[in-house]
């Protein structure tokens, strides 16, 4: 399918169209991923490598197909397909989390930085 | 018969390929996704799905665009067990003639939600089952009508404030009991008939590859929290799902030939009914004096399932 037929009306298609697979040049594919979902959110989850132990629950977990995970190691989020559930930051097992929610607005370094101390009420 | 994918920890599994793509409309935090993510990377095998109309169905192929990296079938609400049997029965046709379409071998699984399985899809489902197709059908059980704005099916639990049982002044929502679709199955006769829970991964991912080993039909009943329409914020699905399991609301068991039970999952701390329902918007309504009473008949009517469960383990029968 070219991008010319992307621009057709659905009363235009002629019936039984052909999806291909996602393998091949990107004019051949019609994988939702060339979708963005990124303007459904209004927060936005922020990775700190500092306190992640790689346990992958946020991988398992995440909706979206989000999390990028590489050799068995988070590698990054897929900001294009994120809906900003939050669920990530949910199952994060570590303390402080190595997700946080932060507003669209704020940079990830600005996050980083203002990243929340380790929780003690959570140890006792 | 294939082998088994090693899976033993999270960061084996998190090396599959993802076949289940992002950028499909289903709500943050519904947990369709994420069943449905666990259940193919389950297995490197090439799978066949077909759907039931749903939310999953409407959210993943939107047209011209398809989230799925695999052969996808959908023709109707109430067929998607039809569908996909009688794709299976055209596989092994043409494997007969000696046209196999991949070395690997081909997996087929059909996703409904409740409403395409317990309510619509159940004479299809019974009637595929009946006839020994080699499938696996997953019910997304989200208790309701979830895609078309939340009306009450034969899953949705008493108490359930739903738009076509709403809870008001006189009535506390949803009158009927949750049909057991669990034990109908196993009554089919199914090979391997289970309950899963995407919270609980291994569990999910462990029934999920026994499912694939088996020759003829399977069911599994995976509970899907929905933000949406059971009313909580979209970041909980998981704790819910917790919740669901801890309570025994959702035992963790599975059935093999239709007889032998065992329970997969065994809550520490059992948690009540109380704590699952008070959690979810739709139930707010029982926390009042005059409701109460269906919150403590459903806690009686859990621990009586469970102690059943129990002892049909036990017994071994």
């Amino acid at each position: 399918m070219t991008e010319e037929h992307l621009l057709k009306g659905w009363e235009e298609f002629e019936a039984g169209a052909i999806l291909y697979s996602f393998d091949g040049s990107s004019h051949h594919i019609n994988n939702s991923i060339q979708h963005s979902v990124a303007d459904w959110r209004a927060e936005k989850p922020v990775f700190n490598e500092e306190h992640c132990i790689h346990c992958q629950f946020c991988w398992v977990y995440c909706p979206d197909t989000s999390i990028i995970s590489k050799d068995k190691q988070f590698d990054h989020i897929d900001y294009v397909h994120c809906k900003g559930c939050g669920i990530c930051v949910d199952v994060c097992p570590t303390n402080p989390k190595s997700l946080v929610m932060f507003t669209e607005q704020t940079t990830n370094d600005e996050a980083i930085r203002n990243w929340p101390a380790k929780d003690t009420k959570k140890d006792a | 018969m294939s082998d088994i994918k090693q899976i033993k920890n999270l960061k084996d599994f998190s090396t599959s390929v993802e076949r289940f793509q992002g950028g499909h409309r289903l709500c943050p935090g519904c947990s369709h996704s994420i069943i449905v993510r666990e259940m193919l990377n389950a297995t490197d095998d090439n799978i066949c799905v077909s759907t039931a109309t749903g939310c999953l169905e409407v959210c993943t192929a939107i047209y011209p665009y398809t989230s799925w990296d695999l052969s996808w079938i959908h023709i109707g609400f109430e067929n998607a067990a039809a569908a996909i049997s009688g794709t299976e029965a055209m596989y092994k046709a043409l494997q007969k003639k000696g046209r196999p379409h991949s070395d690997k071998p081909t997996k087929f699984v059909a996703f409904g939600g409740d409403g395409g399985t317990y309510d619509i899809g159940f004479q299809s489902l019974s009637g595929a089952v009946e006839r020994g197709h080699d499938f696996i059908y997953v019910c997304l059980d989200n208790e309701g009508y979830m895609n078309t704005g939340g009306q009450r099916s034969s899953s949705t639990p008493i108490g359930g404030a739903t738009t076509t049982s709403p809870a008001g002044k006189v009535s506390y929502g949803e009158k009927r009991l949750k049909k057991d679709m669990v034990q109908i199955m196993a009554a089919h006769g199914c090979e391997f008939v289970a309950q899963v829970a995407p919270s609980k991964w291994k569990d999910l991912v462990k029934k999920t590859q026994r499912a694939y080993q088996a020759s003829g039909p399977v069911y599994i009943n995976a509970v899907s929290p929905c933000p949406t329409e059971w009313k909580f914020a979209p970041e909980k699905s998981m704790e819910i799902c917790d919740l669901a399991v801890d309570s025994c609301v959702f035992p963790l068991y599975q059935i093999e030939d239709g007889h032998k039970v065992t329970v997969t999952y065994k809550p520490k701390v059992k948690k009540t009914v109380e704590e699952y329902c008070a959690a979810q918007g739709r139930f707010k309504h029982l926390f009042r004096p005059e409701f109460s009473h269906v919150i403590e008949d459903w806690q009686k009517r859990v621990d009586a399932t469970w102690e059943y469960l129990l002892k049909r383990e036990e017994a071994g029968i």
